[in-house]
């Protein structure tokens, strides 16, 4: 890793390398998906969700070949120390990166249905949930690698906002459905979109978690800001 | 808040004030401060201070030259027997500091066992090279001998393989019976520190991993302490890890913390292998 004297046995290093240049593709790949979900959503391309649905076998692939080259270097060279901390990262970073996927192909596959039923409905508010989101995903990919912890812990921070973001496009959407009942299904579809959108960005604070491990060999405190809130929010005829 | 500690990391392998200052731990059986040793005008240990618990294993690595060994030969006192060695500080046992010059040798060396890196049977039978110190010590009936020889050879792993032949040769054994019946005859005296100076390096795998065991089976009885290269087998079998480097103590923390996350940026290049 940066900073760092070489390793004595060089192939062990390019072992090191490869895992690092693997999870850099692969989270390469996530943020493509991502973002092509977003504008598949805003700009109601149902050929660009589709084409999203079809590439997210091709991350579960790659997660499965981080996960086979980790174990085989934990076998093969038994590292130690901030080597065993890197293959440890790389291996829960895979599965973050894969989950992060699987939200971007079902973002595609509802925005095929947005884009077939709700025209009417501003989609403002998520088109910069999903901006924002982006942002952070792209800032905590970059972290991995990286030696200093700062960066990954203000990818951790960042999270606030994106929960902030999702509070209140939770209480536009339930406003819609009051105003009209026709409009149950698009926005319930919707709001799954900001909950897979909100999720995403939690994935992104879990990779910067194991970044800051990586180079610390410590936790990042338990109490995140977390200020996603609408699990236990109560709409009145009155408010 | 500031999240990163700057803890992590000092400047080369300078070593912290907290270790210099290390409050004896209460279950010490060894416990040194301030060690000196000089070969001649070599100064070889410098200012070493560290606790070896009793019934815990302590694992001492670092590349070779860097004292390790010497340690050893200091807590059994075996550089006595050359001219020009010589240790200051404090290397305290059950209350005495046992490199003053009033400690009785033969004492010493029989409350601390010691094991080398190639076995050294004596060219006797395998009874007799169990017996062959306690016999310096004590005087024992035949049926006391005779129990104590099994008690030894049980504890070490060998008394399956060799019951039945205890009045053959020892050399005629293999390299990993002859290294347990070593430790064997260590542990029949009843020390209470056992020193194992790179004990399985001449030994197959398998031979190792039997002797890695008796370690852990030894450590209820005894203080073990333990120099290996064998960077897994430290990881394997002992409770705390120390690491050497240029005659100083670097870093000693528990076995875990060491391989995952160790305070010292030389302890890291050592044990990941990026060393100089």
């Amino acid at each position: 890793m940066p900073n760092e004297p070489k390793h004595i046995v060089s192939s062990f290093e390019a072992d090191l390398k490869r895992l690092h240049d693997m999870i850099s593709a692969m989270g390469g790949l996530v943020e493509r998906a991502v973002a092509d979900a977003s504008t598949a959503l805003i700009q109601r391309d149902t050929e660009l969700a589709a084409r999203v649905i079809e590439h997210d076998p091709k991350i579960n692939a790659e997660q499965l070949a981080v996960e086979q080259t980790a174990v085989k270097l934990l076998a093969l060279r038994q590292p130690v120390a901030d080597d065993l901390r890197h293959v440890i990262q790389a291996l829960k970073v895979a599965t973050d990166l894969e989950r992060i996927g699987d939200y971007a192909a079902n973002i595609a596959k509802r925005s095929i249905v947005i884009s077939q039923t709700a025209s009417h409905i501003a989609l403002s508010g998520l088109a910069q949930m999903a901006s924002l989101v982006q942002q952070n995903l792209k800032l905590a990919i970059d972290t991995v690698g990286e030696s200093d912890p700062q960066k990954a812990i203000s990818v951790w921070r960042a999270d606030q906002m994106i929960d902030d973001l999702y509070n209140t496009i939770f209480r536009e959407l339930i406003t819609y459905m009051m105003e009209d009942a026709r409009n149950i299904t698009p926005c319930t579809h919707l709001m799954f979109i900001a909950k897979n959108l909100e999720r995403i960005g939690d994935h992104a604070t879990n990779i910067a978690e194991l970044t800051y491990y990586a180079i610390t060999g410590e936790n990042l405190p338990d109490f995140r800001p977390k200020a996603d809130n609408t699990s236990t929010y109560i709409h009145t005829l009155n408010q | 808040m500031e999240l990163v500690s700057q803890k992590s990391m000092s400047a080369d392998h300078a070593l912290p004030e907290a270790l210099r200052t290390a409050a004896r731990s209460n279950n010490a059986c060894v416990s040194l401060r301030n060690l000196n040793f000089y070969y001649g005008q070599t100064h070889a240990l410098k200012n070493i201070s560290i606790d070896f618990p009793d019934r815990q294993t302590t694992a001492m690595i670092g590349p070779s030259g860097c004292g390790k060994s010497t340690l050893l030969r200091v807590i059994n006192r075996m550089y006595d027997l050359y001219p020009g060695q010589r240790a200051e500080g404090e290397v305290m046992m059950n209350g005495d500091n046992i490199i003053t010059p009033g400690t009785d040798l033969n004492r010493l060396r029989r409350r601390v066992g010691m094991v080398f890196q190639k076995p050294t049977p004596f060219p006797k039978s395998i009874y007799e090279n169990v017996l062959f110190g306690v016999r310096l010590h004590e005087k024992l009936s035949k049926a006391e001998a005779d129990e104590r020889v099994e008690w030894a050879l049980t504890r070490s792993a060998l008394w399956g393989e060799v019951k039945d032949r205890l009045h053959s040769s020892a050399l005629g054994l293999s390299g990993g019976q002859q290294q347990r019946l070593c430790i064997a005859r260590s542990i029949a005296v009843r020390p209470e520190v056992l020193l194992l100076d790179e004990p399985t390096s001449a030994l197959d795998p398998i031979s190792t991993l039997k002797i890695e065991e008796l370690v852990d089976e030894l450590k209820r009885d005894f203080c073990i302490v333990i120099v290996t290269h064998n960077m897994q087998q430290a990881g394997r079998c002992a409770d705390q890890v120390a690491f050497f480097y240029l005659g100083e103590l670097v870093e000693v923390g528990p076995t875990s913390q060491i391989f995952t996350a160790p305070r010292e940026r030389k302890t890291q290049e050592y044990i990941t292998g990026r060393f100089g």
